[in-house]
């Protein structure tokens, strides 16, 4: 055996001619999405002057007793909206996710069809489906709620079918050997795999909730936003800011909450 | 004598029901045949007769021909590669051949429709290097699950709505392996040896006729490797069940084998009694 010595690699790749050629093609989308977006420097530049004009007239926010207490039922009805719509969307979610998993229990064009389907619910935003729930069955929370449950079918929908897909097949194998059907396979080795990812998937999917909720109201579907939408109509910006504090410290506990459920469901389980 | 293997959703008395509860053992292949002159009953467990098997266009292995019989152990063996496991996953059908025809238990694999292969199934078992136990489910569940060629449906998913005759026979088959006080752990609280031998009693809880074993010890230290080499010979000869097996350890091949089967650059390279061959024969399989 021969010490020649071997020079180490190059520390950066010399990219290819395509390589290159990709980049600055992602440059120019990015300048041409930059000029259709309306970014002007001038306009940031001059911005900060009217965001103190408004926090000055914002701060401080409206604390009165009977403003909290009504925003404050008004934000259990946003969570109200949020849980059952979100539990509602997991549920259902699952029936449709073992349906869009490929080579489960469904053929290749019903999971084509499937993903399809979640795929168009998940492009047509929340606030749009707030908005078609209102027509349908009224102003009101139910229509929030319902738009939550779409919302997260098409977000769990397609992540429990991606966690099934993704799951070691050692253990499907094994009780594929044994003769068991389809069905049974997916029952006693794919779904108890996924299990923790579907757990983490749904506390995802509550916190996405609970975030979505809050705006609901700005199109007439239940919950906080008509008092955000109702403070900024009549320039009530102290009232207006209460709403955004109630709204982020609600958002942030709720993250921190999920965030210990996942650690002591998974971490416990795994 | 070959038949359909459609014929065996009206000729599987092993799968339909429970193991027998009273251990009795089915007869070795030459006092059946003495005892019990049946034509329909195929002298050979596994006849592989052409088998071929590319992954596109690289060729894994080619004109593979052996045959088994009954209650026979036959050790495959060869370097990494050769495709051992793809070849034992050909045998259950559970990857396409690419030529060739596969008959277990006198129905032929190659070709069967996926309903004719679960009956079939139901009569065999697999043991994988990585034991492929569900780890968030009890031991007792685990081994329930080795009933599902047989019986299908929710009662069998775990053990807390399994029917009391399921319970007794995967506690017998735990009993086997010397693990029935782990019946109610979560698997993934075994140790490898503890994981490997509830994969064995999974295996073994509906009685299978043919098992195969993906080198059943490769992922355990040597102690347990042989341990559970030793726990899974006994069954099986006790049993009569005829083995397929791969091992990289050339003592297992040679002190577990009737035979010894040799894969080397995709062809069979060896077939004979382990009696025959000693250590050194076997690696040059390997070179």
């Amino acid at each position: 055996m021969t010490d020649t010595p071997v020079a180490a690699p190059s520390r950066f790749e010399r990219p290819s001619v395509l390589t290159f050629l990709g980049y600055a093609l992602g440059l120019i989308i990015l300048v041409w999405a930059f000029q259709g977006a309306g970014f002007s420097l001038e306009k940031v530049m001059t911005s900060p002057p009217r965001f103190a004009d408004f926090m000055s007239r914002a701060f401080p926010p409206n604390l009165e007793p009977k403003v909290l207490e009504r925003l404050g039922w008004k934000m259990v009805e946003t969570l109200q909206i949020a849980f059952a719509g979100a539990v509602m969307g997991v549920i259902l979610s699952l029936p449709v996710a073992l349906l869009a998993a490929r080579g489960l229990i469904a053929g290749a064009w019903i999971n084509g069809i499937v993903r399809n389907i979640l795929g168009f619910i998940r492009a047509v935003p929340d606030i749009a489906w707030a908005l078609v729930f209102v027509v349908a069955v009224g102003l009101g929370p139910f229509a929030g709620t319902l738009a939550i449950m779409i919302d997260t079918i098409g977000f769990c929908g397609r992540f429990f079918a991606d966690d099934m897909e993704a799951v070691d097949k050692g253990p499907s194998e094994a009780l594929t050997a044994t003769g068991a059907r389809r069905l049974d396979i997916t029952a006693c080795a794919t779904l108890p795999a996924s299990a923790p990812a579907f757990v983490s998937t749904a506390l995802y999917a509550l916190e996405k909730a609970v975030r979505s909720s809050t705006i609901l109201g700005l199109v007439g579907a239940g919950g906080i936003g008509i008092e955000l939408k109702v403070g900024f109509d009549l320039f009530d910006y102290p009232t207006a800011m209460t709403v955004i504090l109630m709204i982020a410290v609600v958002v942030i506990a709720i993250e921190a909450l999920s965030t210990w459920a996942r650690k002591t469901i998974i971490g416990e389980q795994r | 004598m070959t038949s359909s293997v459609t014929d065996l959703v009206d000729d599987k008395p092993a799968a339909q029901g429970l193991p027998d509860q009273t251990g009795a053992q089915r007869a070795p292949v030459l006092t059946h045949v003495q005892g019990t002159p049946n034509a329909t009953v195929p002298l050979h467990d596994i006849s592989v007769e052409g088998l071929s098997k590319t992954f596109g266009d690289t060729a894994i292995f080619s004109d593979v021909n052996f045959r088994l019989l009954r209650g026979e152990a036959v050790a495959l063996v060869g370097a990494n590669g050769t495709g051992k496991s793809t070849l034992l996953r050909c045998l259950l059908g559970l990857i396409p051949a690419s030529g060739g025809t596969v008959e277990v238990l006198g129905h032929r694999i190659t070709g069967a429709r996926a309903r004719d292969l679960r009956h079939l199934r139901a009569r065999t078992g697999l043991v994988a290097q990585k034991h492929n136990l569900v780890p968030r489910l009890s031991v007792l569940s685990n081994v329930i699950h080795g009933l599902l060629g047989a019986h299908s449906g929710p009662r069998f998913w775990s053990q807390s709505f399994a029917p009391p005759t399921a319970r007794a026979a995967a506690m017998q088959a735990l009993t086997q392996v010397g693990l029935a006080h782990l019946a109610d752990r979560r698997a993934d609280r075994l140790s490898g040896g503890q994981s490997q031998r509830v994969a064995i009693a999974r295996a073994l809880v509906a009685n299978p006729q043919v098992l195969i074993a993906d080198e059943p010890c490769a992922s355990l230290d040597p102690a347990a490797g042989e341990e559970v080499m030793a726990l899974f010979f006994k069954l099986v000869r006790e049993q009569g069940v005829t083995v397929v097996f791969t091992s990289h350890h050339i003592d297992h091949a040679l002190d577990y084998g009737d035979r010894v089967i040799g894969l080397a650059e995709g062809r069979l390279a060896l077939d004979a009694t382990a009696a025959s061959l000693t250590s050194t024969d076997l690696r040059g399989l390997y070179d």
